[in-house]
């Protein structure tokens, strides 16, 4: 919300202080200011002069000695290249030392000294509208170029900036959507007045209209009274199209909005001071002399007043004559209805529209406007009155036209004020204060809430519509006391133990292996795009596409939630490949959403995925010894890696299931090179996703001590000549489960292939370690146990090798 | 034989003086003091000598074998700590070259930052508390004071999987959630990951992170909700941080308030960082609404209650001066390695 604070002082005269203390106070008050922006920021110096007489100087053509009266005992000598000024002409005048808006400067300004132009002194410039830092539309009467022409009853040696409605600072506040009211000058008056405690004057609206009655000229009537709470309408006669003062034109132009004309102007400076919106039709162009006020019909279009046809539905709110739409209800006019330099009758619309219509619609038609920025906040019906009579209060005012007499208020429901009991104990409990009864009246009293001795409550007014129970009468209490004065204490009451619960004291330590292990945390979004499943390679049928649909999405890319951590691991991964980032490894820890069903009828399932991801240095056992650590470091016991063919989107040869029993806790491999191909990866990109809610439940943190071996180990190296598609693991688990009491570690120290093994073998050779924990082992120990494996692993058609 | 051993004597320590290397003084004592040695052939001639001079003359082989074996010992000490310290020359590195660095990984700038509030607030008494990030209208809304067409849900930009399920926009849904349950007294932190449809750009992102907090217990005021942003303030960004609170709306609280800490960049004086005002906003906070506690089954006679919430992002786009949001979210490693 903008506020010019010449606007404001209009109804806090006494108003006394710099824009920073104004500012400051303001937001600790609770109307947060954004900026502020004084108008007269780069002008300084410039004065109302007359030309007196102009000559031409000697040795230019472009240039012109004049002589001007800026109200001193003696002329100033200024050589000006305007063409638009003539002898008698009253201009702004920018003395030397003064300065001028310039936007093609750094600064922004200009400084202004005396000078000699081609040999003739000058001792100050003539300058434009937009030498005044103003966008020139906002100042109609000005030329189109050249020097500002000020009337004739302009004084000279006034100050041109302030005659300009240039001396003038405008703040933007920040208003929160629970203060309707304050989206108006005289809402924020209101918040000013209380805040520096100074007196609020609110206009007195005089009485208006006369003869002829408007609704012996118009009828009203509400078909659909849950979106429309009010409609009042007046009836002017005899409009006279002119400029409005240039008191409201200068106000409108502080605020940025283009003067245009009396009527115009007048429902603008109306919806500014009031906050109520208001229309203005042609009151002949509105056929029966009806208005209705009803939702329109699907599948229609209507021509707004700016041209353009919109598409109509039945959600929509419409004003309708007798005999077809005039206006889009608190958005829009329509071209058919609009003021025209050619009106004579003039109906003026204020009304309440449902604030929730208003915005869907507004959001549907893609057309917001003045109007229904504010009226989707929820007006205050009793507003709607109120604006209209100071339009009409203006309209005779400034000669517009003849306001008839009373107004045609359809009001099916009247908003009366609500009572909050006042309870200050309460509300001193809930603060941490200890604020006596009549200091929190005292912050009332500004803010039009009075108290009502006899039930002991707090009249709310209409327009506070915010106001409603203990809580809010506390802000407006704990607002004026001050924040800042509120005591700082801390709870107190039952300790309690902070923690961090399981889940995340896992996915730490998960992190912290990572780390270690030099893979790099990233973060990539829960949604992306349906495209991605035939990416990576799914089946049509695979249940990695049963994904939740966003109704809503930013687009297609975000448009599912995902079901599976891959894409954005290896979009990732492609980023850095496309940069030249090499050997990177990067993790994820994020969820992954599982429906039940679809439609989605309750909330999924969802699971946090670790998901580790590397190219350019390690490869499918680096990784693994990676996920072997976390075990570890977890103590999740008794993982197997199993070899499959199951993951589509890993190279069939190089993938493995991790389990743990018979649960499928995770999965490693590369991926698939068509896969990272599509990625755009031109190399070997290896993945592992963990699902942590298996990881978490499997995580074992239970430690006991084993004595140090004190008795040496016995070691037996086994070299074998193996088919190639037997795994080691078949012959591991030959070795654990036959190794017999001793047995302490096997050791894999050996994979071979290739000459001296014959075709389809491969040698594979162990390291077998042995240890009592009480005697040193002979080798009558051990023999038989060697002997035992050796018989196994022959019936597995392996043979050691001499 | 007297002679003879003194010449022998005189021999073997010329030669040891000599002797330049460990091996030569080896052979040196092979050559005399070995089994095959010359003084070792002395002593096997001992049994030439009459018996009344083989005192005297074992005396002196042994004064013999004494001296070359000290002179030997002590030009071997010698060698060897010239040697070592020939060794120790060699060895001279040049130790401003690089170290050789474990590639350790790095954490998300998000979750360092994550984590240190975390560790602030479970210092303080809180708990971490997790809910789910497809949630349902009712907590996400409904029950926070926010019904049906509140202008704030569409403020809030929310993603609908449907008219009763949606992506949250807060974490104050799982605040809800733990204040249905009803165990009092309540002292939570609620940390993840939140969406709402902002189009990305350098400040905004459709998926975020939010750290909200709860105390509902007996006696709960505004006052103890100042006291503790302060603390968590001055342990977050340091102990002169300065608190301040603006009042604000939100629909959940009431009242309400913005706060402001003083710059950690300038300390308050202004600078780029807080646009010269000297102050940097950091979090929104408030009571608890009553409707919120009633909603959640608390009676708001007996119980009140202050809720925050910060916006992750701000405060590790903040703390580590990083200027364009999407960086979080591109996985860059030179961007990761640098936290």
């Amino acid at each position: 919300m903008n506020t010019p604070i010449s606007w404001i002082k209009a109804y806090v005269p006494d108003l006394d202080c710099t824009t920073q203390e104004y500012v400051d106070k303001m937001t600790l008050s609770g109307s947060n200011f954004e900026c502020y922006e004084e108008l007269n920021a780069h002008c300084d110096k410039i004065v109302v002069g007359q030309i007196k007489t102009i000559e031409k100087h000697p040795d230019a053509d472009k240039l012109r000695i004049c002589q001007v009266d800026i109200g001193e005992s003696e002329l100033l000598q200024i050589v000006t290249a305007a063409t638009n000024v003539n002898e008698g002409d009253k201009v702004p005048v920018v003395l030397a030392g003064g300065k001028v808006f310039d936007k093609e400067s750094d600064t922004k300004e200009m400084k202004i000294k005396k000078g000699k132009l081609r040999g003739v002194e000058s001792f100050g410039m003539f300058c434009g509208i937009e030498e005044f830092g103003a966008a020139k539309e906002l100042y109609p009467e000005a030329p189109e170029d050249g020097v500002y022409i000020f009337d004739e009853g302009a004084q000279l040696g006034a100050d041109a900036i302030e005659l300009l409605g240039r001396k003038d600072v405008v703040v933007e506040f920040e208003i929160t959507s629970n203060r309707v009211d304050c989206f108006s000058m005289i809402g924020m008056a209101r918040e000013v007045a209380a805040t520096f405690k100074k007196p609020f004057h609110k206009p007195v609206i005089k009485e208006t209209g006369s003869g002829e009655a408007a609704k012996d000229y118009i009828s009203v009537e509400i078909k659909d009274t849950n979106l429309c709470k009010r409609y009042v309408a007046r009836v002017v006669k005899d409009i006279k199209i002119a400029p409005s003062p240039v008191w409201m034109q200068r106000r409108l132009a502080a605020m940025g909005i283009r003067p245009i004309n009396n009527i115009v102007d007048i429902t603008n400076y109306v919806m500014e001071e009031y906050g109520q919106p208001m229309h203005a039709f042609d009151l002949s162009t509105v056929e029966d002399n009806k208005i209705i006020v009803k939702t329109g019909e699907d599948n229609t279009t209507f021509t707004t007043l700016d041209g353009q046809e919109r598409n109509i539905d039945s959600s929509v709110l419409m004003i309708c004559d007798g005999k077809k739409e005039i206006a889009i209800a608190g958005i829009m006019g329509g071209e058919n209805s609009m003021v025209t330099d050619n009106i004579s009758t003039l109906l003026l619309e204020s009304a309440c529209f449902d604030g929730t219509n208003i915005r869907l619609s507004s959001k549907k038609l893609g057309l917001r406007t003045d109007a229904s920025g504010k009226f989707e906040k929820g007006l205050d019906p009793n507003l709607a009155m109120e604006a209209m009579n100071r339009a009409c209060e203006l309209i005779e005012e400034l000669g517009a036209g003849t306001v008839l007499q009373g107004a045609v208020d359809v009001y099916p429901e009247k908003r009366e004020p609500k009572k909050v009991p006042f309870e200050p104990e309460k509300i001193n409990g809930l603060l941490g204060t200890n604020i006596s009864k009549e200091e929190m009246l005292a912050y009332f009293k500004p803010l039009e809430l009075e108290y009502d001795e006899a039930t002991e409550s707090i009249i709310v007014p209409t327009f506070r519509q915010d106001l409603e129970c203990m809580a809010d009468l506390a802000e407006e209490v704990a607002r004026f006391y001050g924040y800042d004065n509120i005591p700082v204490t801390l709870p107190k009451g039952e300790t309690t133990v902070g923690k961090l619960p399981l889940k995340i004291r896992v996915e730490n330590i998960a992190r912290n292996i990572m780390e270690q292990n030099g893979f790099n945390q990233g973060m990539t979004y829960s949604f992306e795009s349906p495209k991605v499943f035939d990416k990576l390679g799914f089946g049509e049928d695979a249940k990695e596409r049963k994904a939740i649909v966003i109704s809503n999405p930013l687009g297609e890319d975000y448009s599912v939630m995902r079901t599976t951590s891959l894409n954005g691991m290896l979009t990732s991964l492609a980023t850095n490949y496309n940069r030249r980032n090499k050997a990177v490894r990067l993790y994820e820890l994020g969820n992954v959403y599982i429906p039940e069903a679809l439609p989605l009828t309750k909330l999924p399932d969802e699971r946090m995925k670790l998901t580790m991801g590397m190219f350019g240095a390690g490869d499918f056992f680096t990784l693994k010894g990676v996920v072997e650590e976390l075990f570890d470091k977890l103590g999740v016991a008794n993982t197997e890696f199993m070899a499959t063919r199951g993951y589509v989107f890993l190279h069939p040869g190089r993938q493995a299931s991790i389990m743990v029993k018979d649960v499928v806790i995770g999965y490693i491999g590369q991926v698939h090179p068509e896969v990272s191909e599509r990625y755009g990866i031109e190399e070997e990109v290896y993945i592992a996703v963990l699902d942590m809610p298996h990881i978490t439940e499997l995580a074992d943190f239970d430690r006991k001590f084993t004595p140090i071996a004190k008795f040496p180990a016995t070691k037996r190296d086994l070299s074998m000549v193996v088919k190639q598609d037997i795994l080691v693991g078949e012959i591991e688990k030959v070795l654990k489960k036959n190794g017999g009491k001793f047995l302490e570690s096997i050791e894999l120290f050996d994979v071979y292939q290739g000459e001296q093994v014959k075709e389809g073998y491969k040698s594979v050779a162990y390291s077998i370690t042995f240890r009592a924990s009480d005697h040193t082992l002979e080798d009558s120990e051990i023999n038989p146990v060697i002997d035992k494996i050796v018989a196994e692993l022959g019936k597995l058609d392996i043979e050691l090798r001499m | 034989m007297k002679e003879k051993l003194e010449a022998l004597k005189e021999n073997a320590l010329k030669r040891i003086e000599e002797a330049k290397e460990l091996d030569v003084l080896n052979d040196i004592k092979v050559s005399f003091l070995g089994k095959k040695g010359e003084l070792t052939a002395i002593l096997k001639g001992m049994k030439d000598v009459s018996k009344e001079d083989r005192p005297a003359v074992g005396q002196l082989v042994n004064d013999t074998r004494a001296a070359i074996e000290a002179a030997l010992e002590k030009e071997t000490s010698k060698l060897q700590k010239k040697l070592r310290e020939e060794k120790l020359k060699r060895e001279v590195i040049d130790v401003t070259l690089p170290g050789e660095k474990v590639k350790m990984g790095h954490r998300h700038p998000n979750q360092i930052a994550l984590e240190a509030l975390e560790e602030v607030f479970v210092g303080m008494g809180y708990e971490v508390v997790e809910g789910p990030e497809v949630e349902y209208d009712k907590y996400n809304f409904e029950m926070l004071n926010i019904p049906a067409n509140h202008p704030a849900k569409d403020e809030q930009d929310t993603f609908y999987i449907n008219s009763e399920i949606l992506l949250r926009t807060q974490t104050s849904p799982v605040q809800a959630r733990v204040m249905e349950q009803g165990k009092m007294p309540i002292r939570m932190i609620a940390p993840g990951r939140v969406f709402r449809s902002n189009e990305v750009d350098a400040t905004h992102s459709p998926s975020f992170h939010q750290v909200e907090g709860l105390v509902v217990d007996k006696g709960i005021t505004f006052s103890d909700l100042k006291g503790t942003l302060q603390q968590f303030a001055q342990e977050f960004f340091g102990k002169d941080t300065k608190v301040k609170f603006r009042p604000h709306h939100f629909p959940f609280t009431e009242p309400s308030a913005e706060v402001d800490i003083t710059c950690f960049k300038c300390g308050g004086t202004g600078c780029r960082m807080c646009k010269g005002s000297g102050w940097i906003e950091i979090l929104g906070c408030g009571m608890v609404h009553p409707n919120v506690l009633k909603n959640c089954g608390i009676d708001p006679d007996e119980y009140s209650g202050f809720a925050f919430g910060i916006g992750l992002e701000r405060v590790t786009l903040l703390k580590y001066e990083i200027d364009d949001m999407r960086l979080l979210y591109e996985n860059d490693t030179r961007f990761l390695k640098q936290f």
